[in-house]
């Protein structure tokens, strides 16, 4: 297998995905849309106006430790987190998937919950586990850890149960079941 | 919660500010997005624990204040598992809700990034518990995407009559537990009775009745064992007959349609807005099903129809998991039909190991075994997310890979999780009683939930 084939960036550039005025990749087949941090709910607006029926999955990846260097299209500034969307349209069975680039100093994007709601648990979820500000969603809170977590598991400096106990005192006295 | 700093600024400050309510909604701003589409936004309850707990001090009697908080769960046995509610009533009237997860949080996302692509089936295959070869499926899916590796037709046959027999099974534990929390007690037992033997059938194939690590990537673990399809015709003949006792005990009775008709209501718009998926998707009347939108393994190659209902209710998520068994039916007996000869793994000897008889007579086999076990097989850099329709919804598995034998991050789309979004909107204003015939219409597995 040609490793070094498969790895690079294909850019299409006579992609109908063009239209949102980002750079479009393919990866394995698949149409990626790589938005900036600024425009991500712009365009995920754009989208919404073009049909996209659903916001199918939302979640994000941290390339903290990521080894090989990272293939992006030219303008796009590799950062530590990447936050990701999948779209679906249900009248042409085509999918999506649309990235961003969010620092590591500044882990914050807009919320897609105005536009799309179904992204309320897994915006919340992303944050849960990477500690991503998702900007405007109703309710950012810890969805799948307790309240009184401190960290984000999915982090790659996050260690795999190394960190014995992680609660700290409860603020109301332990009210609450 | 507070105000920006800047916006204290004491020429803005008005008297009558809005000041935030705890566990209020704050209305988010209303152009172009689907949130009108939402009429009972109301219904989703935002309240953190110290919020509820705070609200257990005030008085208990409160002339202005006619509702009170009651926690259902996470022990409780029409929750399917460790589901818990925080549910605002207003006395049997269920006013707001929001459903509280996590009880069942493992990391598994997280252990995935410790496990190779070939081990990775062990953990995937324990979020959904009750239909885990689609976990299996989808896992082995992507990966082959990533690799780029063409499965032979053998295996993506029997992955399909796995996976259809496996859809069987859960629906049938739908029924089950659908039956039980409707008060239909005989029904529990009539439903493990019929998933029990497809578990028995699995049992054969696999080795185990759950969590089989039976679809890897590159193909199955093992051929079908000799007289699979006398087994699996005798479950297809067994099915239908008991089907039909379903139908005189369940369907047509009055009191199981008083129960379920109308009750837990969606609208197709709101299932679209909050990215419904499966069964509840097509309860309100849109006919999506991966297999027919966007057909994987070969079901391009089988005919079946897509149910769908028409109020969005209860009813309509019964109706159609017990007429979806029939369509699975439909497609084992042509699976069973066309299954076709030949290998049931792909014989890439990056990917799969060698035949365990090579092993005794050759050493270079005996080491590619070895490695394949201990280091696995490195997967090409990329990303790729990859879906099927799981009973429960759109199952979809999002992989990027560094190119080392293990993924670098390995996210599972749960549609359980996604389904629970839902459930303010559909529980809004009924009975307690029917928020039971809610999450029960859902299908929940708390282990997909929560992962």
């Amino acid at each position: 297998m040609t490793d070094t084939e498969l790895v690079e960036v294909t850019e299409l550039d006579d992609s109908p995905a063009r239209r949102y005025g980002h750079p479009v990749t393919s990866s394995r087949g698949q149409t990626v849309l790589h938005a900036p941090r600024e425009q991500w709910r712009a365009t995920a607006e754009a989208l919404f106006a073009d049909n996209w029926t659903m916001l199918v999955d939302i979640t994000a990846v941290d390339f903290l430790t990521y080894k090989p260097a990272r293939k992006l299209p030219d303008g796009v500034t590799a950062e530590r987190f990447e936050v990701v969307a999948s779209f679906v349209r249900f009248d042409t069975g085509e999918r999506i998937r649309m990235r961003t680039q969010v620092p590591g100093s500044d882990p914050k994007v807009d919320s897609l919950y105005a536009i799309y709601p179904g992204s309320d648990y897994q915006e919340r979820e992303t944050f849960d586990m990477f500690g991503i500000v998702f900007d405007g969603h109703p309710d950012l809170s810890r969805i799948l850890m307790p309240e009184e977590w401190e960290g984000h598991p999915l982090r790659k400096d996050f260690a795999q149960g190394v960190i014995p106990v992680q609660f700290k005192a409860p603020q109301n006295g332990g009210a609450g079941s | 919660m507070t105000m920006a700093p800047d916006q204290a600024d004491e020429t803005d400050v008005e008297a009558d500010a809005p000041v935030e309510q705890p566990g209020a909604v704050r209305s988010p701003d209303p152009q172009g997005g689907q949130l009108d589409r939402l009429p009972r936004l109301d219904a989703v309850l935002r309240m953190s624990e110290v919020q509820a707990a705070e609200q257990a001090d005030e008085p208990l009697y409160d002339e202005n204040d006619q509702t009170m908080l009651v926690n259902m769960g996470p022990s409780h046995p029409s929750t399917h598992g460790v589901l818990r509610l925080m549910l605002e009533m207003d006395g049997e009237t269920v006013r707001r809700s929001k459903p509280i997860i996590g009880y069942l949080h493992t990391g598994m996302e997280k252990t995935g990034e410790s496990l190779t692509f070939l081990q990775g089936g062990t953990n995937v295959t324990r979020m959904d518990y009750a239909s885990p070869l689609f976990n299996e499926l989808v896992f082995a899916l992507a990966t082959e995407q990533l690799l780029e590796v063409e499965i032979p037709e053998r295996a993506t046959w029997i992955r399909m009559l796995m996976s259809e027999l496996n859809r069987i099974a859960s629906h049938l534990l739908f029924m089950a537990t659908n039956g039980m929390d409707l008060g239909a007690v005989s029904m529990m037992i009539y439903g493990w009775r019929e998933r029990e033997q497809v578990l028995r059938f699995f049992e054969k194939v696999t080795g185990l009745r759950m969590n089989h690590n039976y679809i890897r990537p590159g193909g199955v673990a093992a051929d079908l064992p000799d007289g699979w399809r006398d087994d699996v015709l005798y479950l297809m003949d067994m099915l239908p007959p008991r089907l039909e006792e379903y139908d005189i005990l369940m369907t047509g009775q009055p009191i199981w349609r008083e129960r379920l008709q109308g009750v837990g209501t969606l609208s197709p718009e709101e299932a679209l807005a909050l990215s419904i998926t499966g069964p509840v998707l097509r309860s309100t009347g849109i006919a999506r099903d991966l297999r027919k939108d966007e057909p994987y393994l070969a079901y391009d190659q089988v005919d079946f129809d897509v149910l769908v209902g028409s109020y969005g209710d209860s009813y309509d998520c019964y109706a159609i998991r017990l007429n979806e068994i029939r369509e699975s039916i439909r497609i084992v007996h042509q699976v069973v039909d066309q299954m076709p000869k030949g290998d049931f793994r792909v014989q890439d000897t990056k990917v799969t190991p060698p035949p365990r008889a090579r092993i005794d007579e050759s050493m270079e086999a005996l080491i590619h075994h070895f490695k394949i076990f201990t280091e696995g097989f490195k997967v090409p850099e990329g990303e790729v997310y990859v879906a099927v329709e799981s009973p429960r919804g759109e199952l979809g598995c999002y992989l990027v890979s560094d190119g080392s034998p293990t993924p670098y991050r390995m996210h599972i789309r749960a549609p359980s999780l996604v389904n629970l979004q839902c459930l303010p909107h559909k529980m809004a204003n009924g009975l307690v009683a029917d928020a039971v015939a809610s999450i029960s219409s859902v299908d929940p597995i708390m282990g997909e939930v929560d992962r």
